[in-house]
């Protein structure tokens, strides 16, 4: 049981030689008495890379063995991320799979894990986090201008742009899906 | 007329509409009053048919254990054998699977037939009816589309497929056709080439992409039809119609082929049809025009969303 090229439409997951992807962005046309072409950004789930292709109706897809659970972070060991699902069994996510988001973890945040045939695959965390700026420069009290940036690091050594008025020691709200900065919780 | 744009919620996208619906019965009206005072009879013919009309790359939307049609071509056509010389309709036609920012699944088919002219004579009359139309709906022949004024008192381009692919795209689609790279170059080359200030008329074009026009007297390999497109949106196919049963018979036999190898639904032929074929279709014109598509150019839309507003606003994406 599979998909054909009539199925295709935004966010439709679909697998290709073993590999999953899922269409990012789609267009249809169809030339009068011509056939319809169907064209879609894809985006590999494994590594995030993203092509363009063009697919004719009788083009077939294989629909990925995809499931999402939900899972709790507890460690780290190294490059490997030890998640808890509901059973507390445990499931190590290497730090590729997770990419940037290994940074935004915190103990027991609440994750939700992509799993493709069994093998993790994405790990979608909540929106926003709250992190702890360890290395910045001194902060300018009197610069509240959102638009003017330093660079700042929190644990792990993750390097993010924030505006001047940040100090060392702030607590900042982080956009999990950008990775950037997204406001001030607290000052220290 | 400043179009609101189209707010997500459902009522108040129906009330923000009202423009649409107001400008749609004008151009139906528009319609109605060109082919009358052209004694024209208007029609009705079924929309739930037992057969739809087969062609290589249509598909029909089945209804309990008939389908919708997706066109009233052979309905008009058996009315055209028996005896009727110029008719008209407007009606929903249906074609499964087609929905992106110019295509809908159901849509508001325009389809005019005449005895004793060919694809020529309805190029004029094309003419005459968009003026028409532009005067009744909008007031004007000169609006801009997607920030490009289209003056339909520029005289129309007409371009012969043979002449512009070779000229734009290097080969030739007559002599050497190509199904698949004719329609790539067509949208990736042939299409956004297009003068986007008048109306543009593409003609002539390979024997095989006929579907249901006569081989051209002469040039056997080309075939009357042509395609009309307004600020570079396809809004009309018209026909020099194919009166020849034999030949008919054998392009059905050649569609219903191509479809079993691709694994596609395959349509009986229309036995009634046939039977009108075979009586004698007099040398007939024929047009069909996509409604909703004219809308959507003469109010200055950029996709379908906005004259269908019961449609849910697709998701075209960006490319």
């Amino acid at each position: 049981m599979g998909y054909t090229a009539a199925d295709l439409r935004k966010g439709l997951r679909i697998e290709i030689q073993g590999i999953p992807f899922v269409v990012t962005e789609f267009t249809f046309v169809k030339p009068g008495k011509g056939a319809a072409i169907y064209t879609c950004r894809i985006k590999n789930m494994f590594d995030g890379s993203t092509q363009l292709r063009a697919y004719r109706s009788n083009d077939t897809f294989d629909k990925p063995d995809l499931e999402e659970r939900t899972m709790r972070y507890s460690y780290a060991e190294g490059d490997q991320f030890i998640f808890l699902d509901e059973n507390f069994e445990q499931v190590t996510i290497p730090g590729s799979v997770l990419g940037d988001s290994q940074y935004f973890l915190f103990e027991d945040v609440e994750v939700s894990v992509m799993f493709h045939n069994g093998r993790p695959v994405d790990v979608t965390l909540p929106t926003f986090v709250e992190k702890q700026i360890l290395e910045t420069d001194p902060g300018n009290r009197g610069n509240t201008a959102t638009n003017v940036l330093k660079p700042a690091k929190i644990a792990g050594g993750y390097e993010l742009q924030v505006p001047l008025f940040i100090n060392q020691g702030d607590i900042v709200k982080i956009d999990t899906r950008t990775g950037g900065y997204a406001d001030r919780v607290s000052k220290r | 007329m400043p179009l609101p744009s189209v707010p997500e919620d459902g009522l108040n996208r129906l009330r923000a509409a009202r423009p649409v619906f107001e400008a749609r019965a004008r151009l139906v009206d528009a319609v109605r009053s060109f082919f009358k005072s052209r004694g024209y009879l208007e029609v009705e013919t079924p929309v739930r048919l037992p057969v739809p009309a087969l062609e290589l790359h249509i598909d029909a939307l089945p209804s309990g254990n008939a389908f919708l049609r997706t066109s009233p071509e052979l309905a008009m056509k058996r009315l055209v054998a028996s005896g009727y010389s110029s008719l008209f309709q407007i009606g929903p036609c249906f074609r499964w699977g087609e929905t992106g920012r110019i295509h809908h699944e159901e849509f508001s088919m325009l389809e005019w037939y005449r005895i004793g002219t060919d694809y020529t004579g309805i190029f004029q009359e094309t003419q005459d009816l968009i003026r028409s139309v532009a005067d009744q709906v909008l007031g004007r022949r000169r609006w801009d589309f997607q920030g490009q004024w289209i003056d339909l008192d520029l005289p129309w381009v007409v371009l012969s497929v043979d002449e512009i692919f070779k000229e734009r795209a290097g080969w030739d689609p007559v002599e050497d056709f190509d199904a698949e790279r004719f329609d790539r170059d067509l949208l990736g080359i042939i299409e956004p080439g297009f003068p986007r200030d008048r109306a543009v008329v593409l003609k002539d074009y390979p024997a095989q992409l006929g579907a249901l026009a006569r081989r051209k007297p002469g040039r056997e390999q080309v075939a009357e039809r042509w395609e009309l497109y307004l600020g570079g949106i396809e809004i009309a196919n018209a026909f020099s119609e194919l009166t020849d049963p034999v030949e008919q018979r054998a392009r059905f036999a050649d569609w219903t082929a191509q479809r079993q190898a691709d694994q596609r639904s395959v349509y009986p032929v229309d036995p009634e049809f046939m039977a009108a074929l075979e009586s004698g279709l007099p040398p007939t014109g024929g047009i069909a025009l996509g409604l909703d598509r004219l809308l959507m150019v003469l109010l200055n839309a950029a996709s379908l969303d906005t004259v269908l507003p019961f449609r849910t606003p697709v998701d075209t994406g960006s490319t």
